[in-house]
């Protein structure tokens, strides 16, 4: 019943970047193996590969010592092979029957057979514990059962490989808990587990074993018994996390830069107030859905608010949308690159300079100082790109994202708010963002940090504002900053 | 919490680099592909050299100057227009209505003309206030569909669809069913404006290249042109990008409502008169011309160069079944058809 899978020299490239070199290990069946490593180390590829959604440049792996080469995730779906996305590939205007079948359909004839999928849906629905009817639209359910359903769909479909990435990301103690449980049960009844995390205690709860990537390689695979939390982390990094962050400078008292007090975005951020001095770092902290991002869109103008005030420097304003906010001196690094921080298909200087524009146009735009924009921004941001004269596009991910902060610090900001800056991007590139927001709050601009990564914003920042489901509900000084006390406060188990 | 987003994006760069496989240079790809999208921009002007060395080889009347200047000027009301249009779908807006915009717009100015000449008898300036009118309407009718787009947030589509149906009604019901017309005296003072030339090219001539200069010029070399240009890419990166998107977008249209004021100001004179069928099919006209100069229906990157040479196309097209007998007449609308078919399935795959 379980299936074992083993690595052979898989190298994977997207066009001339390589993001996996000659990755080659085993995974015994019928374990929960716990696949760690930082954002960019390759563990998504390799899962993706394993699965059927990418096919290997050169090596491959076999299953129960059979290679394989899945061209589409159906094929690895009839080896068994089954992956949950981060984001759910669920139709959300379909029941939970259909989408269990979706490309699976079964049929009376020319016609449905509702009926057998319904009771057939049932069934799983009540192995993965999911109190729901089969014809409840997926809309209607809340994330953690969107979830439970992906499992169900996977279980129908015979899964022996069941490969999660970051499973527990939205889920609330209580429903993470429930997934453990289940975790437990499907181990029990053969299925191997593969389980990304970036969440170290529950890898070091659930896991059998755990392997070890890093810079596209695979660097160990060990029995989860025999490591410490700070091994892995160390492991995973593969320096010691100090070294990642530049030493932090005192912040400078002085009075505050952006004060918000009573701030409310409907549905998603009640009554906060924070405030921030010139030349400090404020991180945010909290859960996927805690509101982060919404409270600064709703401040930018970019989602309706209702209630609060804002001032800057002294100065209560009023922002109708980004365009005021950065007149003002205040600007958004979002946190979708692809979806709202960076045109792809331009060239980078077009991207660079849009967000001041006006400034390289009397009227009449000049390219030779949007060019002479673009040699500066390449070196003081270290943008690696061999033409000045190509799209956005064609730079690797880490790249991307320093343009995109080329761009939103172009005008000159007075306050910068940097959500999820570091999001899919690899450790070198990491530290270069790190010591540039260093170099920013020295000459005396404030900084805001938005972070999910818990060591970014404890080796970064001067204090962290911690939300939890739309509320502020701590603000933590550098001394009481430690992954325990920003976990408890985000999810409210203290 | 951390997600690990970095291979998917890493991929989709992958889809546009120019190298497959490691150890190519990179360098003779990207050069090659440059190549080809100059050919690709170069061919709705290949066409139409192709379309007028056969216009010469069918009938010697084609190459002539008077022909030429001919089809010149009746290229004016789609060009000018087509290259207003041009701003707003590079913008990822469309406008339906423009066809029926300039019938009611050329009823209205005839109305009013009409009204002040007999007020204050025939003279230049009514000309003039009839010109004013033509642009003011023009302007407004943009702006009232910029602002229903933006802060009414329908779809473009829908909108200029619903003024499409308004704006021809309310021109039949203003001429009752029948035609405006402009009264002689006026109609002998306006006619030079449509007729009279200047160096001995017709002013509309004059005036198609002056709107696509300055609408080649503002495109490329101002920064609205680049706020267009973000907009129509992604219009969620500009508005984060601190883009007044909406204020942008209904100036797109009131700059194509310019455009068709313009048009209608020059077509008054040709025949001084505006009937139920004024302007029929202009919009697919325009729209096909955007289409066939290189421009891509759902925005980002566009071409006013293109855009004119695509209304010269279509209206080439016509002029030399108008000057032959292997083809009907009345197949006209079938070859500008497929002419847009073909040009667009030879761009395809360029974005």
């Amino acid at each position: 019943m379980s299936l074992a899978v083993a690595f052979q020299k898989l190298s994977k490239n997207f066009g001339p970047v390589r993001v996996l070199h000659e990755v080659s290990f085993e995974l015994a069946p019928g374990r929960v193996t716990g696949l760690l490593g930082e954002n960019g180390a390759g563990k998504s590829t390799l899962m993706k590969i394993l699965s059927g959604y990418e096919t290997a440049t050169e090596g491959g792996f076999a299953i129960d010592g059979r290679p394989q080469r899945f061209t589409s995730s159906r094929e690895a779906e009839r080896e068994g092979v089954v992956l949950i996305h981060q984001e759910f590939n669920l139709a959300d205007d379909l029941s939970i029957a259909q989408n269990i079948f979706l490309g699976h359909e079964r049929r009376k004839g020319w016609l449905l057979d509702d009926r057998a999928m319904n009771a057939a849906a049932q069934d799983v629905l009540r192995q993965v514990g999911l109190d729901a009817a089969p014809t409840t639209r997926v809309r209607e359910l809340i994330v953690a059962e969107k979830q439970l359903v992906e499992i169900a769909k996977a279980l129908s479909r015979k899964a022996r490989l069941l490969v999660m990435d970051e499973p527990t990301a939205t889920l609330t103690p209580t429903e993470t808990e429930r997934l453990f449980a289940l975790i437990a049960q499907l181990r029990a009844q053969g299925v191997s587990i593969i389980y990304i995390s970036h969440k170290l205690d529950e890898v070091e709860r659930i896991t059998d074993e755990v392997v070890v990537m890093r810079d596209g390689r695979f660097i160990t695979r060990r029995p989860t018994a025999e490591l410490s939390r700070h091994d892995m982390a160390n492991l995973m990094v593969g320096r010691e996390l100090s070294d990642l962050f530049p030493p932090k400078a005192p912040a400078p008292a002085a009075p505050p830069l952006l004060q918000v007090r009573g701030f409310t975005v409907p549905g998603w951020a009640q009554d906060v107030s924070f405030e921030v001095r010139p030349g400090e770092i404020l991180g945010f902290a909290g859960l996927v859905g805690a509101g982060r991002t919404e409270l600064f869109e709703g401040l930018l103008g970019l989602r309706p608010a209702s209630g609060g005030e804002v001032a800057v420097a002294g100065r209560t304003l009023r922002l109708r949308n980004p365009r005021d906010a950065a007149d003002e001196g205040i600007t958004y690094l979002s946190e979708d690159r692809k979806g709202k921080g960076l045109h792809v298909n331009f060239g980078l200087r077009q991207n660079l300079t849009l967000m001041n524009l006006k400034r390289y146009a009397r009227p009449v735009l000049s390219p030779t100082r949007e060019h002479a924009a673009l040699v500066q921004a390449v070196e003081d941001f270290g943008i690696r790109t061999g033409n000045l004269q190509q799209k956005a596009s064609a730079l690797s991910g880490g790249n991307q994202q320093k343009l995109a902060l080329a761009r939103v610090l172009q005008p000159q900001p007075r306050v910068v708010v940097l959500d999820e800056p570091t999001r899919g991007v690899d450790v070198g590139a990491k530290r270069d963002i790190y010591f540039l927001i260093q170099r920013l709050v020295q000459t005396g601009q404030a900084v805001i940090v938005i972070s999910s990564e818990l060591v970014e914003l404890i080796g970064l920042c001067h204090r962290v504002a911690v939300m939890r489901a739309g509320h502020l509900t701590a603000t933590l000084e550098d001394d009481m900053l430690t992954e325990e006390n920003l976990i408890a406060h985000a999810t409210g188990t203290r | 919490m951390p997600q690990e987003p970095v291979d998917t994006s890493v991929g989709r760069a992958a889809d546009h680099a120019p190298a497959h496989a490691g150890g190519t240079s990179s360098s003779a790809p990207t050069r090659a592909t440059a190549l080809w999208g100059k050919l690709h921009g170069l061919g709705p002007v290949l066409g139409l050299v192709l379309l007028c060395v056969a216009g010469t080889l069918l009938n010697p009347d084609f190459a002539t100057l008077d022909n030429t200047l001919n089809v010149l000027q009746r290229t004016a009301f789609i060009g000018i227009i087509a290259v207003g249009m041009c701003f707003v779908i590079i913008s990822g807006g469309i406008d339906l209505s423009v066809g029926s915009m300039a019938a009611l717009i050329a009823g209205c100015v005839i109305m009013v003309m009409n009204a002040a000449g007999a007020s204050m008898g025939a003279g230049p300036a009514v000309v003039a206030l009839g010109m004013l009118v033509a642009l003011l309407l023009g302007a407004l009718f943009g702006l009232a569909h910029g602002l229903l787009i933006t802060k009414g947030r329908i779809e473009p589509f829908i909108v200029t669809l619903g003024t499409l149906g308004i704006f021809r009604a309310y021109l039949t019901y203003f001429a009752d069913g029948g035609a405006l017309t402009l009264d002689n005296a006026l109609a002998d003072l306006y006619s030079p404006v449509y007729y009279g030339s200047l160096l001995g090219v017709p002013f509309p001539v004059w005036v198609l290249a002056a709107v696509a200069v300055a609408g080649g010029f503002i495109l490329n070399r101002t920064a609205y042109g680049r706020y267009v240009q973000a907009i129509g890419s992604n219009e969620q990166v500009a508005r984060y990008a601190a883009v007044d998107v909406d204020r942008v977008k209904i100036t797109t249209y009131m700059l194509l409502g310019l455009c068709v004021g313009i048009a209608t100001l020059l077509y008054v004179p040709r025949l001084g008169s505006a009937s139920p069928t004024t302007g029929l099919l202009w919009e697919l006209e325009a729209i096909a011309s955007v289409i066939v100069g290189g421009t891509a229906l759902k925005g980002g990157a566009g071409s006013i160069s293109g855009t004119v040479v695509g209304a010269i196309l279509l209206s080439v097209i016509s002029n030399i079944l108008n000057l032959t007998s292997i083809i009907s007449v009345y197949l006209n609308a079938a070859v500008q058809g497929f002419v847009i078919i073909i040009v667009a399935f030879l761009q395809r795959g360029r974005r």
